[in-house]
């Protein structure tokens, strides 16, 4: 599966926000939804999504039941040197995921 | 025309009626608490708040006035700048009034950023109101509500 | 001689275009009964997250499978020539098979007898990945699904079944999308047909690489399980 997607500039200078984007596949099983014999299906949503910058954590989310599925962010940090941006998320059932996206900072 | 006397226990009633009216006119000029009204009434975001008032205006809670689906419902919120020295912004949290999980998200700044402006899709489960808080690394505290029509909610029927 | 011909082309014509209880220029998808934000959403390449099966489709186009070791490449090589308009011909009769199959059924068919690899389960994440990447390379291009010699059969049996009333509910599929097509019944406003290939952010934000056609051809899992649940009837199986 296509964990995810990530959408950063291609270069930016330094000082500029940057716009940062990711569409995370996810299901966010929210615990009230039940299957076809009626049984429920057990919560399992993405509790802690952080980006770091250069190795510095730089935007965190907290998420759970009231993030639609198949989660997206946008948010934006500013620009410093050169490098890379890491992604990184956990969910309930421990399952891990991560994405990496290099930032060229230019000035 | 001669006038009738008014009994005794009619004129107990206009006095009461009087002091009740005069209460009600003394209660309406009192200056209204900010974070009272216009707040609805979720025991998570009080427990978050904690007593502290937020101030109304400054941060945007952008969320379509009619959803047609719940379950994913466009988001933003956004703080404008320019942020002084040590006023930056430190965590955005969202409260739902409806949501069987009242808290929603939670968006965490551990660097300052110069442009405050955070996107996602949220659930809701049936209309209601959102309620976006910052808090500012000086303590500061800002809220923003939103009201959503939604025409299909989200968690309540199990699919 | 010549004016009963012409008239006989014209009754002709006219039982032909009564068969079309909604005229092709009235045709709406239901996603422009949407409000505005979700048609934003829909039209967001990057926020759409059926674009994360689309992607995944992509990698198992150039994945070998099968005893064979073959990709899909390795035959149809360039997927933006060889896929364009493909999706939008689907269900579509096979000859091999002598029946109309849909678009998962015809990628399964080439897994099982060119590359030697087992099917893929329907719904599951792989073939939706790969159903929404050749449906990709059709976007934009209006259905065009063969309904005359060998589909006529099935063509027409669904048909009848959009017509039959069925479920709790005791509505038929036209009740709902042909006789008040705009019309919301429960919070679903119903498209006047429902048009696909699509990568709809369905219920639950899960993707629905849905696939249906006016009056009702045979379908896969949208229209057989959805919406029969919706009208509380029950589920038709995918391969029905």
């Amino acid at each position: 599966m296509a964990a995810s997607r990530v959408q950063v500039p291609a270069e930016v200078r330094r000082g500029d926000s940057v716009e940062v984007k990711i569409s995370i596949r996810h299901p966010m099983e929210s615990g009230f939804r039940v299957d076809d014999s009626g049984r429920r299906i057990a919560r399992n949503t993405i509790r802690e999504f952080t980006c770091r910058y250069n190795g510095k954590p730089v935007f965190v989310a907290r998420l759970g039941s009231g993030i639609a599925a198949n989660p997206y962010l946008r948010f934006f940090l500013t620009a410093a040197e050169s490098g890379q941006l890491s992604f990184e998320w956990v969910d309930e059932a421990g399952e891990r995921g991560d994405a990496l996206a290099s930032l060229t900072v230019v000035g | 025309m001669k006038r009738d006397a008014s009994p005794p226990i009619a004129s107990a009633h206009r006095r009461r009626l009087i002091v009740a009216g005069g209460a009600i006119l003394a209660a309406r000029m009192l200056p209204a608490r900010a974070d009272s009204a216009p707040l609805p009434a979720i025991p998570e975001l009080d427990a978050y708040l904690a007593g502290r008032t937020p101030q109304l205006g400054r941060l945007i809670l952008d969320l379509p006035r009619l959803a047609d689906d719940g379950n994913a419902v466009a988001m933003r919120v956004t703080m404008p700048g320019p942020f002084a020295q040590g006023e930056h912004v430190t965590s955005i949290a969202l409260f739902s009034e409806k949501n069987p999980v009242p808290k929603m998200a939670q968006f965490e700044f551990p660097l300052p950023s110069e442009r405050v402006d955070i996107e996602s899709r949220v659930r809701l489960a049936g209309s209601q109101r959102v309620v976006a808080v910052a808090i500012l690394a000086g303590g500061a505290v800002h809220a923003a509500i939103a009201e959503v029509v939604v025409t299909l909610a989200a968690c309540l029927d199990g699919s | 001689m010549r004016v009963a011909a012409v008239l006989l082309a014209c009754w002709a014509a006219s039982a032909v275009a009564q068969t079309r209880a909604i005229p092709a220029t009235d045709l709406r998808s239901g996603l422009s009964f949407g409000s505005a934000e979700l048609r934003a959403m829909q039209a967001d390449d990057f926020a759409n997250p059926g674009m994360l099966w689309v992607e995944r489709g992509e990698k198992l186009w150039q994945t070998p499978a099968g005893t064979a070791g073959r990709t899909c490449a390795s035959c149809h090589v360039d997927p933006a020539t060889s896929m364009k308009g493909v999706a939008a011909r689907y269900p579509a009769l096979d000859a091999k098979a002598g029946r109309v199959i849909d678009l998962e059924g015809r990628i399964n068919a080439c897994r099982t007898s060119r590359q030697q690899a087992p099917s893929l389960a329907a719904e599951s994440e792989d073939l939706l990945a790969l159903t929404a990447f050749i449906a990709y390379h059709s976007r934009g291009l209006p259905l065009s699904v063969a309904i005359g010699e060998g589909a006529r059969t099935t063509f027409e049996q669904g048909r009848d079944l959009y017509y039959v009333r069925h479920g709790q509910m005791n509505l038929s599929c036209a009740d709902c999308h042909e006789r008040t097509g705009g019309a919301a019944y429960s919070p679903r406003r119903s498209a006047k047909a429902i048009p696909m290939p699509t990568r709809r952010i369905a219920s639950n934000g899960r993707l629905s690489a849905r696939w249906g056609a006016e009056y009702g051809h045979a379908c896969s899992a949208f229209a057989p399980r959805c919406c029969p649940t919706m009208i509380r009837g029950s589920p038709r199986s995918s391969s029905s």
